[in-house]
């Protein structure tokens, strides 16, 4: 080869040299589990959806949340979303609504009328579901999906168990329920409303049902006595709620000063709906505005519609037209105690929410069922109770005792149940590194508040049972959605491509069946020096250094 | 830094076009929620990759992620047309160890000290030739541009030449051992300057700061820039490409080794030097300041500082209050001459 003057060497190229040898420790694309999936009690893939619902694919948006939940309407409204309290964004400005892109997509799904196939074939198998409340629902959307044939047998004139009769109209509007309850009867889910299974193995066995999911939830109010000259005006919760409903007028009150007794969401509940009814209400609590079990944004919501609290304070005794209250302090150690100090208050009727517990008539005598020291019922990991094929989830199990919690214990039972039934075992697979705040270079991400649900005014609040928070429109909605961090997942920022001070990673050609934001990018280990400035600089934190083999 | 909520987009239909905001904006290189020609350069599988996979710089190497970035935005402006000259340097030694090269443009080496001189000669001979489409890039590192550069670089700005100059600033000769430069700042440990005795390392009160001499030619353009904001550095890149005449660009590039710092933080090393005031990012044009850009979550100099062990001697054994304060009032000052905190960006 001629050369030119002076070049003694032919040019040679610097791809010759594998600085990839470098390298102490590798990047790789890693998969953490972001804080809202981790911390959803119905096991669904928050961050998975809001991907697709940040480019306005809201069908697969919605889709991914059905693959684990079938009420995202419901949810969207009614769950307390511990997604948000987990959240990361906390930590840069305030946590995604991620509830209100829920409702977003669930509310779309019901007005574009979208459907679950299912595409699973037939098993043959028959269950039985006692209970058509969410757990109950849960367990029969899961189970048709996964090709099996459900009957589920409700005590009530009508589906929804505790969504329906225990939570109230203006947090949860019916027309909602209906619909997402529709549409796992669509999918062939027999509901049989206005009976109630006493035999559980009899009923199995009359109806040659291969398994048994039992949710009949926690429907028997805790009761204290309190001296009164007419046991009628004193009332559970729940009897209150279910009379409300079941009322074409939303029923009437007994009393116009309603004292309600006790700190939980039902407490508040009740109140808010006396207020709608045209009463005076005034929670009664014996611990502090602190210590109420209830939710800080509800009890905040009900101070905002003029519902009075009496915080450390009983009641002794009810009267014709007065209420006899005892005052109390906190001890050191944080419990009320007595101070002997007494105030009559005026007060017509005595509304008693303090908790609930499950009826355990219809488990006793079946062979091998154990209940606990409170009465309830024993299930396995796999959620089956002592007697084969017989399951149990919801209220009625040990657990914290709120909807999704209970159509999270719907979709395990199916998964067992499902298990069971095909001889098989089902096992969870492990849950993946927590992405905690600290991995992610927030940075990164445009500063952007969070967008505000629209509030119904306070003078309807007082007086209808309309909806108190309106829904996103969809600006908002996909703003929000956009919010999201992605946390421990790659949503495509090109970043990595970008840092990298060697050209060591290529961005690939999205084929066919590719996972959001999963694989997009390959690391060239010829070259990568190993520096971690990709991980580093990944928004995400869907990266990690790990320690080369030697 | 282009601000993401009220960029106009138009590809995407609908609501889309409507929601001015891409969960990570123009802050990242890419993101898939964004118009691709709102993307960096250096997001595209297409980008010319100016200097390829396999060269020798250390681990984590601002200056070759600056040159990168740099010249892969001025081989698209320029639709490929390019010939880079470059002064001796780490870029030089470790991108082109004779015979082998990782240039992927026609790229010319001659001395330390004339790189700017080699880069007149270039453009001047093409201009002789007719073949004004070809455009002619200089570059050298902070040593060939501040110091041993310095007077072909007046002179090259002085007769208004068509080159673009890109300084890799690491404020050090680095490559021969960490040797001070006119470009190292006050306090800062290099071998030449110890951090011994009372006023450890480099003293306060000498260097150049090389923008505004620039400024000071009248040439058409200056900037300042910084690995760790890419869609600025590109964007300046572009708009240098689309003049003519002498133009130059100070690119701010950290260097882990001489500076002390992780290899993983050089980006984030020159992200706490915008945010704190150190390294003020604007531009020029006829030698008046024509734009800067707003620090956005500003933070105390000690914070930038702390992340390097060349200035380890200001918290230890004991914090050096006095220099500390003398640091920050530096950025104060960047800040105030070049307007870095905006109202409204406080708002």
């Amino acid at each position: 080869m001629t050369r030119h003057f002076a070049i003694s060497l032919p040019v040679g190229s610097s791809l010759e040299n594998h600085t990839g040898a470098w390298r102490t420790e590798r990047p790789q694309y890693a998969d953490f589990l972001p804080p809202c999936n981790n911390a959803c009690p119905a096991g669904e893939n928050v961050q998975n959806w809001l991907y697709h619902a940040e480019e306005a694919d809201y069908q697969e948006a919605w889709e991914e949340i059905m693959r684990n939940n079938p009420f995202p309407a419901i949810m969207g409204r009614a769950c307390y979303h511990p997604c948000e309290t987990a959240c990361n964004r906390a930590t840069v400005d305030e946590a995604v609504s991620i509830h209100s892109v829920e409702r977003f997509l669930g509310d779309r799904a019901i007005a574009e009328g979208w459907h679950i196939k299912i595409a699973t074939e037939k098993s043959g198998k028959r269950i039985l579901i006692v209970g058509g409340g969410p757990s109950g629902l849960s367990a029969a959307y899961h189970l048709a999906r996964l090709g099996h044939s459900v009957t589920i047998v409700e005590a009530e004139a009508k589906a929804g168990g505790m969504m329906r009769y225990g939570i109230p109209e203006y947090r949860l509007p019916r027309d909602v329920i209906d619909a997402e309850v529709q549409r796992i009867l669509d999918m062939g889910v027999t509901l049989r409303l206005n009976e109630k299974v006493r035999d559980i193995p009899a009923a199995m066995k009359k109806e040659s049902f291969d398994a048994c999911f039992l949710a009949i939830g926690a429907h028997i109010s805790k009761h204290v006595d309190i001296p009164s000259p007419d046991a009628g005006r004193v009332l559970d919760a729940l009897h209150m709620l279910r009379d409300s409903e079941n009322s074409s007028d939303k029923g009437a009150l007994i009393g116009r000063r309603v004292i309600v007794y006790g700190g939980g969401n039902t407490a508040l509940d009740v109140a808010r709906s006396a207020k709608r009814l045209g009463g005076e209400s005034i929670i009664v609590y014996r611990r502090t505005k602190e210590k109420m079990p209830a939710h800080a944004f509800e009890v905040e919501e009900a101070i905002e519609e003029g519902i009075q609290f009496r915080w450390l304070e009983t009641i002794k005794h009810l009267s014709d037209e007065t209420i006899t209250i005892e005052k109390m302090k906190l001890d050191s150690d944080g419990y009320p105690q007595p101070t002997g100090e007494f105030e009559v208050i005026s007060g017509d009727m005595v509304v008693l929410a303090l908790g609930q517990d499950v009826d355990t008539s219809i488990t006793t005598g079946i062979p091998g069922i154990k209940n606990d020291k409170d009465g309830i019922v024993s299930v396995d990991s796999n959620m089956m109770t002592g007697f084969p094929g017989l399951f149990a989830g919801g209220d009625m199990v040990p657990s914290e005792r709120t909807i999704t919690v209970a159509v999270g214990h719907g979709k395990k039972a199916a998964r067992n149940i499902d298990a069971y039934l095909r001889g098989k075992e089902f096992s969870v697979k492990e849950k993946h590194t927590l992405a905690t705040a600290e991995k992610l270079n927030t940075w990164y991400y445009s500063d952007a508040e969070k967008a505000v649900q629209p509030t119904l005014e306070m003078l309807r609040r007082r007086t209808t049972f309309e909806e108190v928070f309106g829904g996103l429109d969809e600006t908002n909605a996909l703003f929000e959605a956009r919010r999201c961090m992605s946390c421990g997942n790659c949503f495509e920022c090109d970043n990595c491509l970008a840092v990298c001070p060697d050209n060591a990673i290529r961005k690939l050609p999205m084929h066919l069946g590719m996972e959001p934001g999963k694989g997009r990018f390959e690391i060239n280990y010829d070259y990568c020096k190993g520096c971690g400035i990709c991980v580093a600089e990944c928004p995400a934190g869907a990266m990690e250094m790990v320690p080369e083999v030697i | 830094m282009i601000e993401p909520k009220i960029q106009e987009q138009s590809s995407v239909d609908g609501v889309q076009t409507r929601v001015k905001f891409y969960q990570t904006g123009t802050f990242t290189a890419g993101n898939r929620l964004l118009d691709k020609e709102l993307r960096t350069v250096q997001s595209s599988q297409e980008r010319s990759n100016a200097i390829t996979c396999g060269h020798r710089a250390c681990q984590g190497c601002g200056e070759a992620l600056g040159a990168r970035y740099a010249l892969d935005a001025a081989i698209r402006a320029a639709n490929g047309n390019i010939i880079a000259v470059n002064a001796t340097g780490c870029l030089e030694v470790f991108s082109t160890p004779y015979p082998e090269t990782s240039w992927q443009v026609p790229w010319l080496h001659s001395l330390f000290g004339n790189a700017t001189a080699v880069a007149s000669g270039v453009a001047a001979a093409l201009r002789r030739q007719g073949k004004d489409h070809i455009r002619v890039v200089a570059q050298g590192g902070d040593g060939g541009t501040t110091d041993i550069g310095f007077g072909a670089l007046s002179g090259m700005f002085e007769r208004n030449d068509d080159v673009l100059y890109l300084c890799y600033d690491n404020q050090g000769y680095m490559n021969t051992g960490v040797q001070r430069s006119s470009a190292t700042p006050p306090t800062a440990r290099t071998a030449t300057t110890p951090a011994v005795g009372k006023a450890p390392g480099n003293p306060f009160g000498i260097g150049k700061d090389v923008p505004r001499i620039a400024m000071a030619h009248n040439i058409p353009y200056v900037a300042t820039a910084s690995v760790a904001n890419l869609h600025d550095l590109e964007e300046k890149v572009t708009k240098a490409m689309s003049i003519h005449g002498a133009r130059y660009i100070h690119i701010f590039v950290p260097c882990p080794l001489g500076w002390a710092h992780a290899t993983r933080d050089t980006i984030r090393v020159a992200r706490l030097a915008v945010e704190s005031g150190v390294w003020p990012l604007f531009e020029a044009e006829h030698g008046e300041v024509i734009h800067s850009s707003p620090i956005r979550r500003q933070i105390p100099v000690e914070e930038y500082l702390m992340t390097q062990g060349r200035f380890a001697h200001l918290f230890k054994p004991k914090r050096d209050e006095e220099r500390l304060s003398a640091l920050q009032a530096i950025a104060n000052k960047n800040i105030e001459r070049y307007h870095l905190i905006h109202e409204e960006a406080n708002a």
